[in-house]
């Protein structure tokens, strides 16, 4: 980081006022506030919503809101949701179709105008899986052009991680703590003796130009230094990680191991883990007529390889135990997402570990995988 | 596909043991209940009129379980006379909670409740509506869910299958955005063993699912039952979760039993 790097430093009043420039922007400001015992994401009208003074404590399958004395507004990791729930929309209606005077059938696609949204509070994590959601959705010849308007259409303003969960391994998945590209604003807090501050770089044009908005001073050399510590730190305090070894290579080599019989004792394929993963991107479609038949929709909703129907077939479910949609899910996040689209699917954000009811935690069955392939058993193509 | 040339399809709605909520259902569909009686000739619904056209009927909703001789005489009727057969509520599909008294005495029950028990002629069990007649669709809940139940009508009146997905409530949790009450809060919650429906109506008001719509298509008790017993349930507790209005649910059924033995 160079002293002529643009960078600047807000203070509170600094954060009000960009919550205030982006909605006067005309934009949907949605951020972190606590809600329901949880810091959830929902639209924000001004920066004290913010969840200052609120941490998490999280370990498998539990999440406790825990206040903090220090006032911070973004030491917390991942909540119940991500901003896949803005993005690729749990339900989202595609097409609709009417029945015309002579018979014939007129669809037309929906036309709903994308809402223009400012993301406050993006973790580098998340702001990797939006890139690998951008992959999936709008990367390949059939792009889904309701995502890629939303998407089009996002401010993201990043926050750098300096307090990790104990379910975050961002690390060892090469996401975080520290941001990576893909910002408008990255914001970097400092809490110390000279007071409570946001580092700010701009990483776009209209990133620069909102910055120019806040009342913002030139970035000192003190605050540079304590938001690189402070990050660094964070490196330092993962609460989880993944075995340090191929991970795709893994998930391929141990498609037969024992372990998956172990994992598939506990799962309830409720299909939590998939819900609140910020990649997992299957939906299926939901398809409505009214009592005339004159009518119909095509909505699309949110759908889990852990639901027994999605394989659904003329000979019934493909994977129908248990066991293949777990392994189904693992696989892919870890290995086979490689191959279908270059990267891991997973960023280390630890939410399917803490949102799982029974607290299944992937880096523990990544590593158990590690030890059983190591051992000499379970290996052989599934 | 039914055209202005063919007749309306009829239909007809049974009531057996149950409390007639789930046919109320069909009344309190307000907005669409026009549209569904232009579409629909009602040709037997005691709830609504007592007006009766004969069968056979194209479309037979039923309520309620079969706890009585003349009832588990009368569902082979109803069979027999209708086309497709669709069993609406908790009661039809799983025996009810009056299937409580499949865990218990039936002639004690009698003597306690009745000054002339010798009055009463009754099943010892309640069971649900498949296990005396084929069924061609189950709809589930305590009640049914009004939604659910138009889709049903209009997915007959379309000749298509109805959008009635069997996986757990959790998927309409976090569809619906709500904090989930057992990782949050410590709230024991049954819904991911159970079968999505309502909507995921009581973890948004902050309280656990208790299972009205009966399991899911893919259930683990095995993992689930220690899962309540972290968040405070004891072994009676979980017996009684059970024990409701799904109560005779194969699965909720082996559990209960299970448990109930370990007391």
């Amino acid at each position: 980081m160079t002293d002529d790097d643009g960078a600047a430093v807000i203070d509170k009043d600094g954060m009000d006022a960009l919550v205030a420039v982006l909605a006067a922007r005309g934009r949907t400001v949605i951020g972190p506030t606590v809600r329901d015992g949880a810091i959830v994401l929902a639209e924000i009208s001004g920066g004290a919503e913010l969840p200052y003074g609120w941490g998490v404590e999280l370990e498998a399958g539990t999440y406790r809101l825990a206040a903090r004395e220090d006032g911070a507004a973004f030491a917390h990791s991942a909540g119940p949701q991500s901003w896949k729930t803005f993005l690729h929309p749990p339900r989202a209606r595609e097409w609709s179709a009417d029945r015309t005077a002579d018979g014939g059938l007129v669809t037309t696609p929906d036309a709903t105008p994308p809402p223009s949204y400012a993301f406050l509070g993006v973790r580098p994590c998340d702001l990797r899986a939006i890139a690998v959601q951008d992959r999936v959705l709008t990367g390949g010849r059939h792009a889904d052009r309701g995502y890629r308007g939303r998407r089009a259409g996002a401010f993201l303003v990043a926050v750098e991680c300096t307090e990790p969960g104990a379910t975050c391994f961002c690390v060892s998945m090469g996401t975080g703590p520290a941001v990576g590209p893909g910002y408008d604003l990255a914001l970097t807090e400092v809490l110390d003796a000279d007071g409570h501050r946001f580092l700010v770089r701009a990483g776009s044009e209209e990133g620069e130009a909102v910055l120019a908005e806040l009342p913002s001073r030139a970035a000192d050399t003190a605050t540079r230094t304590a938001a690189r510590d402070r990050v660094a730190a964070a490196a330092d305090r993962m609460g989880r990680s993944m075995p340090p070894v191929d991970l795709q290579g893994l998930m391929r080599e141990t498609l037969n191991a024992e372990r998956w019989d172990d994992v598939t004792a506990r799962c309830l394929t409720c299909g939590n883990c998939t819900m609140v993963c910020p990649t997992c991107f299957c939906t299926t479609a939901e398809d409505i007529t009214d009592l005339t038949g004159d009518h119909a929709e095509r909505w699309r909703r949110w759908e889990s390889c852990f639901d027994r129907d999605f394989t659904h077939l003329p000979g019934g479910p493909v994977r129908d135990s248990p066991r293949s949609r777990y392994r189904q899910w693992a696989t892919h996040k870890l290995g086979t997402w490689y191959d279908q689209f270059g990267s891991s699917g997973c960023v280390g954000c630890g939410r399917c570990i803490v949102w799982c009811p029974v607290g299944i935690d992937i880096t523990e069955e990544a590593h158990a995988l590690n030890r059983e392939r190591a051992s000499g058993a379970g290996e052989g193509a599934g | 596909m039914h055209t202005d040339t063919n007749p309306r399809p009829k239909l007809a709605v049974w009531k057996f043991a149950s409390c007639d909520g789930c046919q109320l259902t069909l009344l309190d569909c307000e907005d669409e209940l026009l549209g569904i009686a232009d579409k629909i000739d009602v040709s037997h619904f005691l709830e609504a009129s007592s007006a009766v056209a004969p069968g056979p009927y194209d479309l037979s909703l039923v309520e309620g379980s079969v706890t009585t001789p003349q009832d588990a005489e009368r569902i082979r009727h109803v069979r027999a006379v209708s086309r497709r057969l669709v069993t609406i509520g908790a009661c039809a599909t799983a025996g009810g909670v009056q299937a409580l008294r499949n865990y218990a005495d039936v002639a004690e029950f009698q003597a306690a409740v009745y000054a002339r028990p010798d009055y009463v002629a009754t099943l010892a069990t309640s069971t649900p509506i498949s296990a005396h007649v084929p069924v061609d669709f189950e709809l589930r809940g305590c009640p049914i869910d009004r939604r659910q139940l138009v889709e049903v009508i209009t997915a007959h009146l379309a000749g298509r299958t109805p959008d009635v997905p069997r996986h757990s409530v959790c998927f309409e949790c976090k569809r619906r955005g709500t904090t989930c009450v057992t990782v949050a809060l410590g709230t024991p919650c049954l819904g991911p063993v159970t079968h999505a429906g309502c909507g995921a109506i009581c973890p948004s008001y902050g309280r656990g699912c208790y299972g009205c719509f009966g399991p899911s298509n893919s259930t683990n008790f095995p993992s689930f039952v220690p899962l309540l017993r972290r968040d405070g349930m004891d072994t009676l507790d979980v017996v009684r979760v059970l024990r409701t209005f799904n109560t005779a649910a194969e699965e909720f059924d082996a559990v209960s039993r299970a448990e109930d033995e370990q007391r």
